[in-house]
């Protein structure tokens, strides 16, 4: 089902609003990858871009919205042109989402700048912020190459992020009760930490949208996303 | 997936109507219509859609026997209605056709008065004994078919000074006022403006929840918009058939996604 329309600019419009999408996810690698830098090496300056920068994203996403409800208006697009045009609006909104987690990382990194530096605690950060921008870049080309199989890997490798909160968790929490000057520092951190977590959930969300794309059957048993994310992990055990 | 309208619309019984069973039609050498069979359901607007040519137009003749009228045309396999074969010896073809009855592409009122188009089938079939009674009739029918209010005060006017709209709105009611169980559209809405269309899809959907409705249609937003279950034909083949949602966000066939979403197949 590759073959084109017979109306040529049916093609052209799918292929615009695909090519939006595209840029409008290469920004938002970005700016995950810039909030983080930005927070590790306290770079005020380059946080300062990345909030700049989200407006961009957020330019992206309203015209993405506007070319799909032209496609839908004008060409009533069906079956796999119809799921193309679903995964985009769905899609935009996802990366829109991300970004705004990217900008409110920036965001503390003025603040944290100020206080105390967490060396460990950041290169953890480091990590899971790189697996996220690399999911999503994954997820990206999943969508632009029909690829179902790429995208149930990246379903799978967000488990992987949920355990690398899990235990960043942990360790603030070991900071926080070492040595009360950190809370304020911690809690800063755990806030971003979540933030990636939640990133992480959005690109899954990208991935199983491609799968529909490709597919165009809906997941069985999507994951639930209250199971290990939305709950913060057991104090108890920390005693 | 289901029909991914509001389940309040939903009147899909489930039930064959029509039962179609290894039907092959010929015109001369020429294989119309290839090992077909098809379960078409009661109370439901079934859409038949494809290419020009792909036998359409054959197929739904076959289901009242309108075929039977063309000389080079040769029908096989079973065709059952209520499960009784329509084209056993004793079924009369004029009977089958007030059960089943039929609306072309070109609307085509007799030369006769409005009262008059609608009145025909019930007269040769002997449903009024009165006046009154046939008065009943038409005014129902002409209501079914959303004509009434602008047609009460000219009946007795030629069913063909109405507008094309107006005209195969005329026709519907032509068709519904020998009370069918199933009405057999061709093509109904080609020659109508955007609005006597809607007019009629609106009438579908009301005639749907007494009866079954089969239309052929060119329109793929028709097809979508009115029907529950789509078959798709193409070079005289059944390709696929099934819930009109499903079809039309994930279709099984290659050929049938081709089509539907406007590709060279
Ligand atoms: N009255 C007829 N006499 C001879 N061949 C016919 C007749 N009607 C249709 N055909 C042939 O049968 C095939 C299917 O035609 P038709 O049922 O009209 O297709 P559709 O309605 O899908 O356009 C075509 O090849 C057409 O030429
Ligand atoms: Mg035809």
């Amino acid at each position: 089902m590759n073959s084109k329309h017979i109306l040529s600019a049916f093609d052209e419009d799918l292929e615009s609003i695909q090519a939006r999408i595209s840029k409008m996810g290469g920004l938002v690698e970005l700016a995950i990858l810039d909030s983080i830098k930005s927070l590790t090496t306290r770079d005020v300056e380059l946080a300062e871009t990345v909030r700049a920068n989200d407006k961009l994203v957020d330019e992206l996403e309203a015209q993405i919205l506007e070319d799909t409800a032209m496609v839908i208006a004008l060409r009533a697009p069906t079956a796999v042109d119809l799921r193309v045009v679903l995964t985009v609006m769905k899609a935009a909104g996802n990366l829109e989402r991300i970004g705004d987690y990217a900008k409110n990382i920036a965001k503390r990194t003025t603040v944290l700048a100020e206080l105390v530096a967490l060396e460990e605690a950041s290169r953890g950060m480091n990590r899971m912020a790189r697996e996220v921008q690399l999911m999503l870049k994954d997820v990206l080309d999943a969508l632009v190459q029909r690829d179902a199989q790429l995208a149930a890997d990246i379903i799978a490798r967000d488990k992987d992020v949920d355990q690398m909160y899990n235990s960043l968790f942990r360790e603030f929490l070991t900071f926080m009760m070492e040595d009360p000057r950190n809370i304020s520092t911690c809690m800063h951190l755990h806030f971003i930490a979540k933030n990636i977590e939640r990133m992480g959930d959005h690109v899954t969300a990208i991935a199983e949208e491609v799968i529909y794309l490709v597919t165009g059957e809906r997941l069985d048993d999507p994951r639930s996303k209250g199971d290990i994310t939305s709950v913060d992990p057991d104090l108890s055990d920390l005693g | 997936m289901n029909d991914m309208r509001f389940v309040e619309t939903r009147v899909t019984t489930n039930e064959a109507k029509f039962t179609a069973k290894d039907v092959q039609v010929y015109y001369g050498d020429n294989h119309a219509i290839k090992d077909v069979s098809i379960d078409i359901e009661d109370k439901t607007v079934t859409a038949f859609i494809g290419p020009s040519g792909c036998g359409k137009s054959t197929f739904l003749r076959c289901l009242n026997r309108m075929n039977d009228t063309i000389d080079i045309c040769r029908v096989e396999g079973d065709i059952l209605l209520d499960g009784e074969d329509i084209y056993d010896k004793k079924v009369d073809p004029v009977q089958l056709r007030a059960r089943v009855g039929m609306v072309f592409q070109k609307p085509n009122p007799f030369p006769k008065s409005i009262y008059d188009n609608v009145a025909y089938g019930p007269r040769i079939h002997g449903m009024a004994r009165t006046r009154a009674d046939l008065d009943e009739i038409v005014e129902k029918s002409l209501r079914r078919a959303a004509l009434w209010d602008e047609a009460k005060d000219r009946l007795n006017a030629p069913g063909t000074g109405l507008s094309g709209g107006q005209q195969q709105r005329l026709c519907i009611a032509r068709a519904v006022a020998t009370e069918p169980e199933v009405l057999l559209m061709d093509e109904p809405c080609s020659a109508l403006d955007p609005i006597a269309t809607s007019q009629v899809e609106e009438l579908i959907a009301d005639l749907r929840t007494r009866f079954s409705v089969v239309i052929v249609t060119h329109s793929m937003q028709q097809a979508a918009r009115v029907s529950q279950k789509t078959a798709f034909f193409h070079l005289g083949d059944l390709v696929e058939y099934g819930d009109t949602g499903h079809i039309f966000t994930n279709p099984e066939d290659p050929r049938t996604e081709s089509y539907i979403t406007g590709r060279i197949g």
